[in-house]
């Protein structure tokens, strides 16, 4: 059974229709990117999926008693209200201190323990961000946009982080981006949205698609560069990807 | 507070029965402050301030109306101040502009309240008492009635707690968990206009909102947590309530400003020393 199904689902916003006629499905364990240009419907179709709006035609269907980790795209957080990153953790479900102890240092931040979220960097806020929806043991893990805000040697931590911990856990992750390196890299699907579905496939099936090209605007020399930059994203993805071998090993032996 | 002129100059004569509604005005601003400090963070949270206004102004139109169907005022004033909030509350989510609703529905139901209330030749007389509260003419079934919708707000509240409080911090967070934020800011609202009916006697409907919102901002300079801030505010509205009382005993001035004034002054005291902290 798939975690998530959505059926030809249209969104409205006010009187435009946001999103039309979307099917997908994620699946236990795969790693799903939604791409597309500003506006062109991502956060609303996550927050379709996860029953945040409602939908005007169509049906999502999620698993029963799905756990859902949702990282939003921004969050403001008042400064009206006292909260320190360890109290954030904890929203709605209380975890004890060791255990929000072991999962800021699994994210990289074991220092902001009792510093106040609207103290926190970017980087530091998107990790207890990330931390707080890992610590539910979600088997869904959704992303939107998550690496906003972050240099690249932070953005690259941050998805082998999520790389980690899907292999960790098996949860599934689905994540919106509009950046094409991040996709190349960590996706088993990409789904190209512009108000609709595009074209879906593997990366690299989407990347030589038409309609992907189309989308956004790549000539000739514009696919040159694409095919530069997943080159290059190859080499460090393979350089990955050994790293990974060992860890696994490691998993299993123990 | 032509009660508590009356009461100052009995001051003397009789100590057990100025004990006596002492304790009784005591107890009923207690009551308040209890309800008002944790919700009164909510309306801070959520930036509410204008909204508690608008409800705490409806309740006037509430003690109009209870009096001319001759139903206890307590009935109209939470009955009005709910179908206030549920007012506001639509609007919002139907995308008005809130700042100006607010303002329109804020000010109207006070207009509104105080001219129902002329029509009504008992309550003319009385009109400061609800206005400005009227603590020191507390009764024993008033305070009945404070402490059990005081203790009803603070259930909801402590019932709720860590849904009202992710519903707060980020709506599309808590529905992702599995909470309803619709049904969380109903409970909010159904706690607010709870409190403006038992808040109305203490402080008046004029002050209700400050009561919900000055002990909260003199709590947030001095807390870490949200739950730290909620309990010191309502620690805040204690001082403030028995400041208050005090301040209107030996200078005989009305008592519900006078806790609303104590309370001011322990804010500027709080955001003076939070200044100096930072800087």
């Amino acid at each position: 059974m798939p975690l998530i199904e959505a059926k030809g689902i249209c969104v409205q916003i006010g009187t435009q229709e946001v999103l039309h006629d979307v099917t997908l499905r994620i699946d236990k364990g795969e790693i799903v990117t939604i791409l597309g240009p500003n506006g062109s419907g991502k956060s609303t179709l996550l927050r379709a999926l996860l029953g945040i709006i409602p939908t005007s035609h169509g049906s999502v269907t999620r698993k029963p008693g799905l756990g859902i980790g949702y990282v939003p795209q921004k969050l403001h957080i008042d400064r009206s209200m006292p909260m320190t990153a360890r109290r954030f953790l904890s929203l709605p479900r209380r975890h004890g201190l060791a255990e929000t102890d072991a999962m800021l240092a699994r994210v990289g931040v074991p220092e902001v323990a009792e510093r106040p979220m609207t103290g926190l960097s970017g980087g530091q806020f998107q990790r207890v961000l990330l931390a707080r929806a890992l610590l539910t043991r979600p088997e869904l893990l959704v992303l939107d946009e998550p690496t906003q805000g972050l240099d690249q040697p932070g953005e690259a931590a941050f998805y082998r982080l999520i790389d980690e911990v899907r292999r960790d856990t098996g949860a599934a992750v689905l994540m919106v981006s509009h950046d094409l390196h991040v996709v190349m890299s960590a996706s088993d699907r990409v789904i190209c949205l512009n108000g609709h579905i595009c074209c879906e496939g593997t990366p690299r099936v989407v990347s030589t698609a038409p309609e992907y090209r189309a989308l956004f605007g790549l000539g000739t020399q514009g696919a040159l560069a694409l095919y530069q930059h997943v080159h290059d994203h190859d080499h460090t993805h393979d350089h990955e990807h050994h790293h990974h071998d060992h860890a696994h090993h490691g998993h299993d032996h123990a | 507070m032509i009660t508590s002129t009356t009461i100052t100059t009995t001051r003397i004569t009789d100590m057990t029965m100025l004990d006596d509604f002492l304790i009784r005005a005591a107890l009923a601003g207690l009551g308040v402050a209890a309800a008002t400090g944790p919700l009164g963070s909510f309306v801070v949270w959520r930036r509410m301030a204008y909204f508690g206004d608008a409800t705490a102004h409806a309740a006037i139109l509430g003690v109009a109306l209870a009096l001319a169907a001759d139903l206890p005022i307590g009935l109209g004033t939470l009955a009005i101040a709910l179908v206030m909030a549920v007012t506001v509350a639509t609007l919002a989510a139907r995308g008005w502009a809130m700042d100006t609703t607010l303002g329109v529905l804020a000010h109207s139901a006070l207009a509104f309240g105080l001219v129902a209330v002329s029509f009504v030749p008992d309550a003319r007389t009385d009109l400061s008492a609800y206005l400005f509260g009227d603590i020191l003419a507390v009764s024993k079934a008033d305070l009945a009635y404070i402490w059990a919708g005081s203790l009803m707000v603070i259930g909801l509240v402590v019932w709720r707690w860590s849904a009202l409080l992710t519903a707060t911090l980020n709506e599309d967070l808590a529905a992702a968990s599995g909470l309803n934020p619709d049904r969380e800011r109903l409970i909010l609202t159904l706690a607010l206009a709870l409190t403006v009916a038992v808040a109305l006697k203490v402080v008046g409907a004029l002050l209700i909102a400050a009561m919900l919102i000055i002990p909260a901002a003199t709590a947030r300079g001095l807390s870490r947590s949200p739950e730290t801030m909620a309990i010191l505010a309502a620690l805040v509205g204690a001082g403030a309530v028995l400041g208050g009382l005090r301040m209107s005993l030996s200078l005989d001035t009305p008592a519900g400003p006078s806790i609303v004034a104590v309370a001011a002054l322990a804010f500027t005291l709080s955001a003076t020393l939070g200044r100096m902290r930072r800087g």
